[in-house]
């Protein structure tokens, strides 16, 4: 009797997605350092989760706040969690008794909000940073190059970096500076707009100054001139960062060309008093001269700040900033979560989508095995029945199994309702045992 | 034939593009509004689009209009600040490519809007009739003098804001459009670039009016009250420029002094044209 197989190639059955990680708020930094991984490691451990057998597609991720695994389990009827968890741990030699809490699970919708959370930076330490996506994109991008990716996570990480840019540029979370050091270059930007082309002068060589300096740098300003009392760590600092050092004794001598000036030094008195504050707006012809003081005790002369064309900013002013941008990024939390949500949903629907195939076909498995094991059971003990009349009988059960699996295969592709949809196929593979082994 | 009927059908073109211009100016409002809550290039663009849109469209309407009293409309209150609109829209435009700056977009865009909404409400939008012929040059005269007074009202618009935005970076309240709001820098450029529009719009449309006025009756009326405060004003913003790059003016004061200079051309415009000047009184 000629049936045509059923058999076909392996596909996709319950779609899962895993996570298993830490970060910042579950683990203290000597924890975090410990399950830090390197890229090189990060391949390696997708490699081998892969090579046990145990994920079909596996992303690391690595920064100094969290290292998280994601992978999709190859048996779909199995909990990876645990298993993946264990890894986690053997592969940095951490003992069970370590862990004390301090390692999080999610699976499947929440894994993949976890995910797009993170890439938002809604899960940073500092909220809506814009490291994180660059970090994301990173270890996506290598992965998916070494070949640890498939359909599903690279569904779920590209729609990750799709949210992630979508919250900064919809909302405000990332807008706002969230550092005393960038807050003062933003104000600077208001001020003199880009960046390029103006003067900027470091009074300082210390870490805020050089904080500050980084990010003129970022903004590509286009000049940098540092005076220190140490001639020395002057020199340093303006080697590093591309700029020019500058003697102390000849500041006054310099002080009518910065657009910009900073001042971080550790001094009782005044290091800018009015009077050369007045001489250097009257050298640029009265062009605008913004400074900012990040010294304790001030650097710059408070009688200053009255000055025409003087924009002047101390720590507790940019401090006051910072705190407001922050209290204004945690008022679009409630947006940005919407904007997740809705992708989450998106993602769920293609998970739905290709489930709803999946399950129709292992149904169909099921039914022409059934079907096949029946008819040979009850054709044996009807040895009249001729070669034609045989294969009538098994063309019209096929064509049964074909119009009862109809009606079932329309609602799970184009059923109204993605909840109802998921309910549905999770219905099935109860009902017909599906998750109970492939025969 | 009804003789009524082009004019019938000329006036309801010009309703439907008026119309039209409205709700594309409009859209571009909300485009643009919208950028500076959620930046977004591809958002911006099509704000600048809708406003170079808007602009086309109500530029058909105003030649409509045109076509019928055979120049430029000046003679109705509808036509003339319609014209100014349009030319206050198309200088905008033209600022915004030059400086590739749009978070003013949605003030100018709104200034347009409550303008020309006004304009709707308040002024008959029917053609008028046609005034009596006075050639091209007085066209040129009365475009480029509105063009002028268009490209002040921008300045003074971008001034206000520079104002504003000074205001809130002395009193360290930044709220949200702040961070959003175009650099003091940028406005002041932009704010000097409309008043060259204005300066350059203005003098050729002064010498214009004089040629033709002298070509019609050989004198020039210097002593008039309007051609004396049109000097007036070209002097003030001629101060401005001068001033704006001094050391003891550049900034908030240049900033202030322009926003007095528009009052002096809102007072040209509006008082010295119904009450003192022999003619410019066209409705």
């Amino acid at each position: 009797m000629a049936t045509p197989s059923h058999a076909g190639p392996a596909r996709v059955a319950r779609i899962q997605i895993a996570l298993v990680g830490c970060n910042h708020r579950t683990a203290p930094v000597e924890f975090r350092e410990r399950v830090a991984f390197t890229p090189q490691q990060a391949l390696a451990a997708a490699d081998e989760l892969r090579r046990q057998g145990m994920l079909e597609e596996a992303v690391v991720i690595s920064t100094c706040n969290r290292s998280e695994l994601y992978g999709v389990p190859a048996d779909s009827g199995v909990d990876a969690s645990q298993a993946m968890e264990s890894f986690f741990t053997s592969f940095h030699n951490i003992p069970a008794a370590e862990l004390n809490g301090r390692l999080y699970r999610r699976s499947d919708a929440d894994a993949v909000r976890h995910l797009f959370r993170v890439a938002a930076g809604l899960d940073s330490m500092m909220l809506g940073e814009a490291e994180i996506l660059g970090q994301l994109r990173t270890a996506y991008s290598q992965a998916l190059d070494h070949g640890a990716t498939g359909p599903v996570l690279n569904r779920a990480f590209q729609g990750a970096l799709e949210v992630g840019k979508r919250i900064r540029a919809e909302t405000e979370v990332g807008a706002r500076p969230m550092s005393v050091a960038l807050a003062g270059v933003k104000l600077a930007e208001r001020v003199f707009g880009n960046l390029k082309g103006h003067f900027a002068l470091i009074l300082g060589a210390g870490s805020v100054a050089e904080q500050v300096v980084e990010h003129l740098r970022n903004r590509g300003i286009g000049a940098l001139r540092v005076a220190n009392r140490s001639f020395d760590r002057a020199a340093d600092l303006a080697r590093r960062m591309g700029g020019e050092a500058v003697a102390w004794d000849s500041l006054e001598s310099v002080m009518g060309l910065p657009d910009i000036i900073v001042t971080s030094v550790g001094t009782t008195e005044a290091v800018l008093t009015r009077t050369m504050l007045e001489r250097a707006i009257s050298a640029r012809s009265g062009r605008p001269v913004f400074v900012v003081d990040l010294g304790v005790p001030r650097n710059v002369a408070p009688d200053a700040a009255g000055l025409y064309n003087l924009y002047l900013y101390n720590i507790d002013d940019l401090g006051v900033i910072v705190e407001q941008n922050k209290k204004a990024r945690e008022q679009e939390i409630p947006r940005a979560e919407a904007l997740i949500e809705d992708h989450v949903a998106k993602f769920e629907a293609w998970r739905a989508a290709l489930e709803a195939t999946s399950i129709v076909d292992d149904l169909r498995d099921r039914f022409h095995k059934h079907r096949e094991l029946l008819i040979r059971e009850k054709l044996a003990e009807m040895p009249e029945v001729s070669p034609e009349e045989r294969a009538r009988i098994a063309h019209i059960t096929e064509e049964l199994i074909e119009r009862v699996l109809e009606h079932p295969t329309e609602k799970l592709r184009h059923g109204r309702g993605l909840r109802g949809r998921l309910a549905a196929i999770e219905a099935l593979r109860h009902l017909f045992g599906l998750d109970e082994g492939k025969d | 034939m009804n003789p009524d009927r082009p004019r019938e059908s000329k006036s309801l073109v010009t309703h439907y593009l008026s119309y039209l211009s409205l709700a594309v100016y409009l859209a571009s409002f909300l485009c643009y509004a919208w950028i500076l809550y959620a930046p977004q290039a591809l958002l911006g663009r099509l704000a600048s689009v809708l406003l170079a849109g808007g602009i086309v469209l109500q530029y058909f309407a105003l030649l409509e209009r045109s076509r019928w009293i055979h120049t430029v409309p000046y003679n109705d209150l509808f036509g003339s600040m319609s014209l100014f609109a349009w030319l206050l829209g198309v200088t905008y435009l033209g600022l915004e490519f030059f400086h590739g700056e749009r978070t003013v977009g949605a003030f100018v865009t709104l200034l347009l809007l409550v303008w020309l909404t006004l304009l709707h409400l308040l002024a008959p939008l029917e053609v008028p009739p046609a005034p009596p012929a006075r050639g091209p040059l007085f066209a040129f005269h009365v475009t480029l003098n509105t063009w002028a007074y268009a490209a002040f009202a921008l300045s003074f618009v971008l001034s206000m804001i520079y104002l504003a935005q000074d205001r809130v970076l002395h009193s360290r309240r930044l709220g949200t459009p702040f961070w959003r709001f175009p650099a003091l820098d940028v406005l002041d450029r932009m704010a000097r670039s409309s008043v060259y529009v204005g300066l350059a719009a203005l003098s050729a449309g002064v010498v214009m009016g004089l040629i033709w006025q002298h070509r019609l009756s050989g004198t020039y009326s210097l002593g008039d009250p309007k051609v004396i405060i049109t000097i007036a004003i070209l002097a003030a913003y001629g101060a401005y420029l001068k001033l704006s790059r001094s050391a003891n003016w550049r900034g908030v004061r240049a900033a202030r002094l322009c926003v007095c200079n528009f009052v002096v051309v809102l007072f040209s415009y509006t008082i010295v044209n119904l009450y003192f000047t022999r003619f410019h009184r066209f409705f």
